[in-house]
This record gives structure tokens, C-alpha cells and sequence, in this order.
């Protein structure tokens, strides 16, 4: 049976947030970012000999335009003991999200033939300020991130991205783009600031696939 | 230089009440070493009150004198009948002062209006720090400011004092950019009121919080005489506010590391440097809500209250005797949180602090729609020890209240400077809620 969590819970808004960051990937792109607006309903079941599993009600909202807001439902597992097994993540949407092709068709021909490859750093600056070009930029990274977030987390793990430290576009001639991102993730639970590569493949047509993904090492005095 | 040092010094003189009319100051070459010899005994002579703002050191190089006025007609028949030559430098010392003291109050003026803070951005250590001194000038009646300690790399930690209590306050004399302030005192005059503390940026990291401190303490000095809630609250109690409570990792964040989050101070034996200073405090230390390790960013250090800037606040609350709220402020998730961090157990006062906690929200939310959480720091965030404000509680301080202020995650740390007013704006009426709260139930 279903145990109701009070929605200010930690175990609850840990659920939320891995939930929301499956979601943002399997459903984002340069011109679509999701974000959570509020948790309305938590609940969570002990399933014996394979793990714990939350029930969730979320309201996402579109980080490029806060008054466009979705409900969704989601159910996560997390596996007992065997900590290299991704949670299990479901969830519906009810309603459609916004259509983005026209903004990913414009930043996918800005993109694709460039006179030379993106190059960029420190996105947002120590100020928070993302210039308007490097938006989408900036979101494909939000919405990669969700994958390793979702392949990353347990019960105790609140992931969030912090900052794009790095990005470089990896020149293809097929009709894919391609980005190499360092990235910054921002555990919550435990405080720390883990370093993360990863190639990022997208296409309007094909969605936002992570290819390659790798923990780096922290700096030692910072 | 020695020239503005000193006009300094009769400045400050000036200001309290010593003039110098129709005083000269006389330019002396003395030829040799008998006239070096009876300058000096001039400078001997007690009634003439004559003072040297250059000494007579050899023939050939000039000396300056200060001759009051009553003197003037003495010590030139001196020099005269002595075949000293010299000439008028300053034909009236307090005309020189009067001008000399109108351009600074004037560049001041200019410095605050033409430079007027931005508080809509993020400032550096040293930017702030001069704010701080702008806004004692502006309230020298209200607010002063004082120093609890030093950081580990000697970095001074100053709290500003906001109290209508016997507070006296010396304006700090404009000075050179890169010199030392004066440390300023203020009497408090018998045992001391109750009070209510605040702190921001004991993470480095969290700069939405250092920049809310800033807009906060400009708030609270101008709605004193204006809101009822603000003037009943300071014409009982006292408030400190220590903004940059961790400057070593402030300073880091600048210089280097975004991100840091800990002190700065060396861990014998690790290459990792710094300790969680919110794991530091001695309530329930060393527990598994938080860290052994030197390299982890929750490391709790040897020892409880290892770190000066954790000292320096625990000296100064149990020195102080009678603060009654702490509020220590922190970025990000957007929560209220009251102890218990270091057990699941409630707090004795579990259900007043979540329904005072609940309000504050509340009155948040109303500014621009916010949702915060709110509960105990071990239920809503996690489990962790050594915190701030387990430990004031602990000792005796009821009203203790952790802020984690926006966002939620979209920016987290690197919150956009557009969104520091809208911040400190809606925590306003919070603050205010545990302020009002912690004056109307005394204990």
C-alpha cells in the first residue's frame, strides 16, 4: 500500500525533481525546456525484495514562457541494492506542450552551417547571465543533463545542472548537430559540485540523445 | 602625503570643535647647524604651541611650522632677529580646512549619488564593505559597525549594528582607497537588549544571499521611523547583521571558484582545502549528516567550531547573552526551515515555529507568487549536523530559522542579478513575520 508523503518531504521533492529530469529529456529540445512548477500529490510503496516506488502529481511549467504550464503524472523506482540500475521513470502528460519547430528549425540552421564551430564557456556567468543566443544552446544541455541525471540518481541524490562550464560543436556531415559539453551538476543531498562530459546528438525530427557520458574528477583545492 | 595625513588629522580635530583661524604655516630653510639648533628649541618653547609638520633636520632641506595665531608675531621676530629665512606657506590654516573639508564632503556626496549602490547587482567584498561604511555615515544614529573576529586568512568579519539604544557611532572620516578602516565602537550602555541576529553568505557561493543582506539591512535603516513593525521592533531590540559571513570563500568565488562553498582554512594532511562552516557548530557534531572528509563539501572540520568564522558568532551570541532569533540565510530551494537538523526528533517548540514558519511563507508567496516549503531542516531537506541553527536553539535562542532563497534549481547557485531585488523584496515580509514574532513573545 501507498504511504502519502507530506509534499514539503525531502524523499518526495527528490522523486519530483528525478521525475521532471527524465521527462525534460524524453520530451525537450533547444526550443523546449521543462521545468517543475509544484508538486501537487506524493505517495511511496515499499515493494518488497525490489525497491521503493513514488507516485507523483506534478505541474511543469516551459522555462522560456512560465505561463505555459502542464500536469503529468509519473511513477518512479528506484531499485534496491544494485546501485548501476537506472530508476524505472513512467509518467503522462495530460495536454500537449507547446509546438517548437519553428525555434528549432531556426537554431538548427543557425547551428548546422556555421563558418566554424561553436565554441562557448560559462554558461550562465557568475552573474547568472546567459546571452539570448546561447539560450538554446543552454537548454539542450538541460535536457541532456535529465539523462544523466535519471541515470544517476537514488533516493539520496538530488541532481540539478549548475553550469555549462564548456561547449564545443563536433562537426558532422551527416544532418545531426553535435556537442561536446562539459558540464557542472549540482547534487543537493550531499552538496557537491561533479564535474560531466557528454556528447550530445539532436535533430528537430529525432529528439536529444546522449551518446557518450563520463564522471570527472573534482580539483582537489578547488 | 604626510601633507593629507595631516590635514587629516586637524579635520578630525577640526570636527571636534579645535580651529585654527588665522594660524600660518611658515616654510623655514635653516643655513646651518646652529640655526638647526635653535628652531628646535623654538619648537620647545610649550606656550608657543607651535608644532612641526616637517622637522628641522639639515641645513638645506626646508622645514614647516605650524604657528597658531596668538604666536604668529613671536616666533617671525625669532626668526628674524635670527636671520632664519622663511616664507608664508599657508597664509590661514582653518580657511584651508573649511575648503579642504567642503570638496570632501562634496566628492562623498558625489561618490553616493553619481555611484549610488546598485543593489540590482553583485558586488565585490571590497564594493560592499564600502557600502557598509555610506550607510553608517547616512545613519550614524542607528547603525555602527562592528568587528566579531577575523576570518582565517585575517580577513576582517564585520557585523553592522542597528539599535536606537545608547548606540554611539563615530562617521568614518573619508579615507584612501586600499587604507584600513578605523574600527568603530559604540557604547552600549548597561546590560544588553534583547536582539535578533542575521546572516547571509556563510556559503560563499550563494550570492542571491550576500546581495539580499545588502537590500535588507538598507531596508531595515530606512523604514525605521516608517513601518510600525520595523520602529517598534528596533525601539526594543537590537539587530546584527553580518552579511559576508565567509569572506575567504567570497573572496574565492571572485578570484577563482564560483562554486566554493566552504571556509578557506588548510586541512593538515589533505590537499583539500575548507569545512562546511553549517556543519561546524557544536549541536549534535560529527553525526552522519555530514562529513569526515577534508575533500567533502559537507566536511564538518576537526573539530566544533574549528573554523574563526563559527567562533567568532559563537562567541558573540553567548558574549551577548540575549538574542532571541537567529536567521541565518542560505540559497538555494526555496524553503523555510526550523530544527531540527541533526535528528528527526521535533523540537520542543516544533509546532510554534511551523505555524510562524507557515505564515512567513504565506506573506512571501503574497509578493509575487513564490511557493516556498517549509518544516524542519531533517525532514524537508535532509539530515545534518552541525548546523547554525541547531545550535543556537540548542543554546537558548527560540526563534532559529535557516532561508534557502531562490531559485529552485533553474539557475541555482548562478541566480541572474535581475531577480536580487525581486528576491529580497518578497523575503522582506518573512523576515519581518519571525522579527515581529520573536518581539511580541518574549521569553
Amino acid at each position: 500500500a501507498a504511504m502519502e508523503l507530506p509534499l514539503s518531504h525531502s524523499l518526495a521533492s527528490r522523486a519530483a525533481a528525478l521525475a521532471t529530469g527524465y521527462l525534460c529529456y524524453r520530451r525537450g529540445s533547444p526550443g523546449r525546456g521543462l521545468a517543475l512548477r509544484s508538486l501537487r500529490r506524493a505517495r511511496r510503496q515499499d515493494i518488497n525484495d525490489v525497491g521503493h516506488k513514488y507516485y507523483l502529481e506534478l505541474e511543469l511549467e516551459d522555462v522560456l514562457d512560465k505561463d505555459s504550464t502542464v500536469n503529468c503524472t509519473a511513477e518512479v523506482l528506484y531499485h534496491l541494492g544494485n546501485k548501476n540500475i537506472a530508476p524505472d521513470v513512467q509518467f503522462t502528460l495530460e495536454g500537449e506542450l507547446k509546438n517548437t519547430d519553428e525555434a528549432d528549425n531556426i537554431f538548427y540552421n543557425r547551428i548546422k552551417s556555421p563558418e566554424k564551430e561553436l565554441v562557448a564557456e560559462n554558461i550562465p556567468d557568475s552573474h547568472g547571465n546567459v546571452p539570448p543566443e546561447m539560450e538554446p544552446i543552454r537548454l539542450l544541455a538541460w535536457v541532456a543533463s535529465g539523462y544523466v541525471i535519471w541515470q544517476n540518481s537514488t533516493e539520496n541524490t538530488k541532481f540539478q545542472l549548475a553550469q555549462i562550464k564548456h561547449v564545443k560543436q563536433v562537426k558532422r556531415s551527416d544532418e545531426y548537430l553535435e556537442f561536446d559539453y562539459m558540464i557542472l551538476l549540482h547534487d543537493m543531498v550531499s552538496q557537491e559540485i561533479i564535474p560531466w562530459k557528454m556528447t550530445v546528438l539532436w535533430h528537430p525530427q529525432h529528439g536529444v540523445q546522449v551518446t557518450q557520458d563520463s564522471r570527472q574528477p573534482k580539483h582537489a583545492s578547488g | 602625503m604626510k601633507i593629507l595625513l595631516v590635514f587629516a588629522t586637524l579635520v578630525a580635530a577640526a570636527g571636534s570643535e579645535q580651529l585654527f583661524v588665522g594660524d600660518q604655516v611658515l616654510r623655514i630653510r635653516a643655513r646651518d647647524e646652529e640655526q638647526i639648533a635653535l628652531l628646535r628649541v623654538l619648537g620647545e618653547q610649550a606656550e608657543l604651541q607651535v608644532d612641526f609638520w616637517r622637522d628641522p633636520t639639515s641645513p638645506g632641506h626646508p622645514s614647516d611650522l605650524r604657528v597658531p595665531f596668538p604666536s604668529l608675531q613671536a616666533v617671525k621676530i625669532f626668526l628674524e632677529s635670527h636671520s632664519i629665512s622663511y616664507s608664508i606657506m599657508i597664509e590661514d590654516v582653518q580657511e584651508l580646512l573649511d575648503e579642504e573639508k567642503k570638496n570632501m564632503t562634496k566628492s562623498r556626496r558625489t561618490e553616493r549619488s553619481t555611484s549610488t549602490f546598485d543593489f540590482a547587482s553583485y558586488h565585490t567584498m571590497e564594493e560592499i564593505y564600502d557600502w557598509m561604511d555610506v550607510l553608517v555615515d547616512d545613519h550614524p544614529n542607528l547603525i555602527s559597525k562592528i568587528q566579531i573576529g577575523q576570518s582565517y586568512e585575517k580577513r576582517p568579519l564585520y557585523v553592522l549594528k542597528v539599535s536606537t539604544g545608547g548606540n554611539l557611532a563615530l562617521p568614518s572620516p573619508g579615507r584612501a582607497r586600499g587604507s584600513k578602516p578605523p574600527p568603530l565602537q559604540f557604547s552600549t550602555g548597561g546590560s544588553n537588549r534583547s536582539a535578533i541576529w542575521l546572516d547571509t553568505g556563510i556559503h560563499s557561493r550563494e550570492w542571491i544571499t550576500q546581495a539580499t543582506g545588502v537590500w535588507t539591512a538598507n531596508k531595515i535603516a530606512e523604514e525605521y521611523g516608517q513601518d510600525p513593525s520595523v520602529t517598534a521592533i528596533l525601539d526594543s531590540m537590537d539587530i546584527f547583521f553580518e552579511i559576508i559571513t565567509n569572506p575567504d570563500g567570497f573572496a574565492f568565488t571572485h578570484s577563482s571558484n564560483r562554486l566554493w562553498r566552504k571556509t578557506r582554512s588548510i586541512n593538515a594532511g589533505s590537499d583539500c582545502i575548507g569545512v562546511d562552516p553549517n556543519r561546524n557548530w557544536d549541536a549534535g557534531f560529527g553525526g552522519s549528516g555530514s562529513s569526515s572528509n577534508p575533500c567533502s563539501e559537507t566536511y564538518r572540520g576537526p573539530y566544533a567550531h574549528s573554523e574563526s568564522e563559527v567562533k567568532a558568532i559563537v562567541d558573540f551570541i553567548r558574549g551577548h547573552g540575549n538574542v532571541k532569533s537567529v536567521i541565518s540565510i542560505h540559497s538555494y530551494s526555496q524553503m523555510l526551515l526550523f530544527p531540527y537538523g541533526y535528528k528527526r526528533v521535533p523540537a520542543a517548540h516544533h509546532q510554534e515555529l511551523n505555524e510562524l514558519a507557515k505564515k512567513a511563507v504565506n506573506d512571501l508567496a503574497a509578493t509575487y507568487g513564490t511557493k516556498y516549503t517549509y518544516g524542519s531542516i531533517a525532514d524537508t531537506i535532509y539530515l545534518a549536523d552541525g548546523t547554525t541553527i541547531d545550535w543556537t536553539y540548542d543554546n537558548g535562542v527560540k526563534y532559529s530559522f535557516t532561508f534557502e532563497l531562490r531559485d529552485t534549481g533553474r539557475y541555482g547557485f548562478l541566480l541572474p542579478s535581475t531577480q536580487i531585488i525581486p528576491t529580497a523584496t518578497e523575503t522582506w515580509p518573512a523576515l519581518l513575520d519571525i522579527m515581529v514574532h520573536a518581539l511580541e513573545n518574549p521569553y
